[in-house]
């Protein structure tokens, strides 16, 4: 953790101390510990997507956890950042998957789009690059994981295309970049194409 | 119970016992990193596999329960394999510095990589290196060398209870460490390095000073606080190396305190290795014969009215026993142990031990602290209450200064009258402890240690039978005692005689000219000011207070140079033995006074220890049964009496410094320093 950017304090607004009231109320009394991962999580939304150590300590605070407690958990699971980061979170998977449909290329696309190396922010602080270990939609490979949706089925012109349009302030259509719905097979449907009906494959 | 066949044996054991501990009881020794008995069960470092019929993998057995009908193998070919895997892994990132690591020679990743591991590595990448982390003053860091097993931190969370260590970042990039690089603020700290089975958090202070095989190791009883931790003297040639706690369930179990473990460098700083005598004014070298023709010639011009002696807090039994003894054959009754001025009662026993015993505590389901802080006092009786206070249903109420004792207290009150209040069902409190089967109450010296103390004694006492906390067999009457001698010097009778002052008395008569000559046993913790114009005899170890102000010094023996008896705040006669000599001209103390009680032509009646033991056994039958806590029966003691409604004041300020030898201890002294920042809100790794 850096010195020199952290903030002095932190407080949730009132929209997200409600939040955090509703979370919590979830799990029985003097078990509020078990909403650490969601208090985090909004804690570094409304942090500009990351968590500074007073963030830490007020959620600390809240659920009457020790430091090292929410320190440990904090450090755990990547998705929490623990330095500042840029406007957009590109996740590049490069899992075995994604790998053997070509997210090398994705990864040097990003680079060479964003002009950062992984784990760097890009000058304009509008992009941080991170690699990812199996984003879990192998059926879609290769995935990049943009902020909260997942962008599949990309190609290095693809991702391009999709940075360069975050850049533009857009926000592109999340899922397949291909047409193809959701996780059916890529080559048009296999199986079960006679039976028609609600069960047709495709049919929503 | 449940049966199960290890190995081909069959073995009945209770259930809830883990596949290993059943193991254990068959007698098959399990390897194991992770894993210990006063822990939670981690299961993380897979050593301990076995083969379990009907699994498909070998199972951790540190993490099974055992079941009703379980065959368990642990010495087949396939368990052999799987845990020179788990070893080999292990030894992928853990360096090759077995030759300069202060673990070398009692390392449990030493001594198991023998039986299990590999003759050659098969690992051709990069270890990884870990950054060492700033714990403070006490525990040394060599994280490369970390396994994970977390022992470190299931102890600081459970047992010392203070959440600070933690596992941050996974997998390959986990490491133990803190939240902001800080020193731990916990006083059972070096109990991690005990712990660490590899080389990863060592002592700082014995860091490279030895190697465990040189060391001649000597079991005895600590001194630095009143709970007779059974210790382990480690000591190359003429030099204690380092202390470190053995086995006893009934006290320590196997902690021992930082100043027990880490004050051993203050038994190399300004000693007392010769008689010295105050000739014009300083205090000159001098012969045992010079130095005693001094004290001789000084009692034979004064009158046994006019002769005095105080015990300090480290004297043991044999020495207070001979002081006692030869006091009264000069005719005098000023005689005290109370250096601290606590109105204890000496006639009735029950009045000053801790009835309850330390592992008692586990069986209470109340708590009522009065003017003590164990945390400070005693930090492995503070354990024992926290061990205690986890399993739940057991308030704690605290009369005195509110202080972070680590788990959940109540405050009710400052002073008496809070007592009163207890004691009249004022307070709620009251109700907590008439609802509870087994409570007790603590009181410590802040409570007895003032003028008032006497009739604070007899109301806790009132509290006690009001309470119902003495009944058949259970005693929930406890006395904190923080000095390792006042138990001892309370069961020998070192209390003022017929007529007798009190240390206070014998100050006032001291500055009065009253009393001419004051014997002071190792007593450094009075105001040496108000000695006046007496001629001060000062018996002891170290160049401390009460050795400044005297005109004779006798060097004695601190507690790890003589064979000797110390009976622990609960009782419990136990005996320390010498693990080295004294420096230079020190003696035993204990020959110190029957030698002078020649000179002084009142020799003593025992010329070796057996006979002085068996004197003591006369004067206390508590010297009968070493190690263990003699029945005491209930009786009257304390008084009845107005009190001053001022608050209970703390009898420790310092925990790292409350004795010479701590006070002399460049370790202890950092640590006070790191305590003093902590509290000033600095982290204690600072420049």
């Amino acid at each position: 953790m850096s010195a020199a950017v952290q903030p002095d304090s932190f407080e949730f607004t009132p929209e997200n101390m409600a939040e955090v009231k509703k979370y919590i109320a979830r799990y029985p009394a003097g078990r509020q510990a078990s909403a650490i991962l969601p208090l985090l999580d909004l804690a570094q939304r409304q942090c500009d997507g990351w968590l500074p150590r007073v963030a830490l300590e007020h959620v600390g605070e809240i659920l009457d956890m020790a430091l090292i407690r929410i320190y440990e958990i904090a450090t755990f699971y990547e998705m929490y950042n623990l330095e500042p980061v840029g406007a957009h979170m590109v996740r590049v998977c490069t899992t075995t998957p994604c790998q053997l449909c070509g997210a090398s290329g994705i990864l040097d696309a990003c680079r060479d789009e964003l002009g950062v190396e992984v784990g760097g922010t890009s000058a304009d602080g509008k992009f941080t690059l991170k690699e990812f270990e199996c984003l879990g939609a192998c059926v879609n490979a290769p995935i990049v994981w943009i902020d909260d949706d997942y962008y599949e089925d990309l190609d290095t012109d693809r991702i391009r295309d999709i940075l360069k349009r975050f850049r533009a302030g857009e926000t592109p259509k999340p899922g397949p970049q291909t047409g193809r719905q959701n996780s059916a097979p890529s080559s048009g449907a296999t199986t079960l194409k006679d039976v028609g009906g609600p069960n047709e494959v495709g049919g929503e | 119970m449940a049966k199960l066949t290890i190995d081909g044996e069959e073995i009945e054991v209770e259930n809830g016992l883990s596949v290993l501990q059943a193991c254990e009881i068959a007698g098959k020794e399990i390897p194991r990193f992770c894993y210990h008995e006063r822990l939670s069960v981690a299961g993380n470092c897979r050593m301990c596999l076995v083969e379990m019929e009907k699994s498909p993998k070998p199972i951790a057995s540190c993490a099974m329960p055992v079941g009703e009908g379980m065959v368990i193998r642990t010495n087949t070919e396939l368990v052999r394999k799987a845990r020179q895997g788990v070893m080999e892994f292990l030894l992928i990132n853990h360096p090759l510095d077995c030759p300069i690591c202060d673990q070398g020679g009692e390392c449990d990743l030493q001594d198991q990589a023998m039986a299990y591991g590999y003759d050659r590595s098969r690992f051709h990448e990069n270890k990884r290196a870990v950054k060492d982390k700033d714990l403070g003053p006490l525990v040394g860091t060599n994280m490369t060398r970390c396994i994970h097993c977390t022992r470190c931190i299931r102890f600081t969370t459970e047992v010392a209870g203070v959440e600070e260590l933690g596992a941050t970042g996974r997998s390959e990039h986990m490491e133990v460490g803190t939240y902001i690089e800080k020193a731990l603020t916990s006083e059972l700290s070096g109990n991690i390095i005990d712990l660490c089975p590899v080389g990863a958090l060592t002592s700082k202070p014995y860091a490279f000073n030895a190697r465990s095989w040189e060391l001649v190791r000597t079991e005895s009883v600590d001194v630095m606080d009143a709970v007779g931790s059974n210790i382990r003297i480690d000591s190359r040639g003429g030099e204690v190396m380092r202390v470190l706690p053995t086995l006893n369930e009934d006290i320590n179990e196997e902690w021992i305190s930082d100043k027990t473990r880490f004050a051993c460098d203050g038994l190399k700083r300004q000693r007392l290795d010769q008689p010295y005598v105050r000739r014009d004014g300083k205090l000159q070298p001098a012969s045992w014969d010079d130095a005693f023709a001094a004290i001789a010639g000084r009692i034979k011009s004064s009158s046994g009215d006019r002769i005095a002696a105080i015990a300090g807090d480290l004297a043991d039994c044999e020495a207070m026993q001979s002081l006692a003894d030869l006091i009264k054959a000069l005719g005098s009754p000023h005689i005290d142990c109370r250096q601290d001025g606590a109105r204890l009662d000496a006639s009735t026993r029950a009045g000053y031990v801790f009835n309850t015993s330390i592992a008692g505590i586990e069986n209470a389901d109340a708590c009522l602290l009065v003017g003590t802080n164990p945390r400070h006092e005693a930090p492995i009786i503070n354990a024992r209450l926290r061990k205690r206070s986890i399993r739940g249903g057991f308030p704690v109420g605290v009369v005195g200064e509110q202080v972070d004792l680590t788990y959940k207290t109540e405050l009710i009150g400052a002073g008496p009258q809070s007592l009163e209040d207890i004691l009249e069902g004022r307070h709620g409190f009251s109700a907590t402890l008439q609802v509870a089967e087994r409570p007790m109450i603590i009181v410590g010296q802040g409570a007895l240690a003032r003028s008032d103390g006497a009739a604070v004694l007899g109301l806790c006492r009132a509290i006690a039978e009001r309470f119902g906390m003495v009944s058949g067999d259970w005693n929930g009457f406890n006395i904190l005692h923080r000095a390792a001698a006042r138990v001892g010097g309370l069961d020998l009778g070192l209390v003022p005689g017929d007529g007798g002052r009190d240390v206070a008395g014998i100050l006032d008569g001291a500055s009065s000219g009253d009393i001419d000559l004051v014997y002071l046993l190792g007593a450094d913790e009075i105001d040496t000011d108000r000695l006046g114009k007496a001629f001060v005899v000062y018996q002891g170890h170290h160049g401390d207070a009460g050795a400044h102000r005297a005109d004779v010094i006798l060097p004695g023996a601190a507690y790890t140079e003589k064979d000797a008896t110390y009976v622990n705040t609960e009782g419990r006669a136990q005996h320390g033995r010498r693990a080295i000599f004294p420096p230079g001209d020190a003696r035993e103390d204990w020959t110190i006074l029957r030698a002078l009680s020649d000179v002084l032509g009142c020799t003593l009646g025992y010329d070796n220890i057996t006979q002085l033991r068996a004197r003591m056994e006369e004067a206390s039958p508590a010297f009968a049964a070493i190690g263990e806590i003699p029945h005491t029966a209930w009786g009257d003691f304390g008084t009845s009496g107005t009190m001053d409604p001022t608050p209970f004041g703390l009898p420790v300020e310092n925990f790292y410094m409350t004795d010479p030898i701590s006070r002399v201890s460049e370790t202890m002294a950092k640590c006070s320093q790191m305590a003093a920042d902590t509290r000033s809100g600095k982290t204690g790794t600072d420049g």
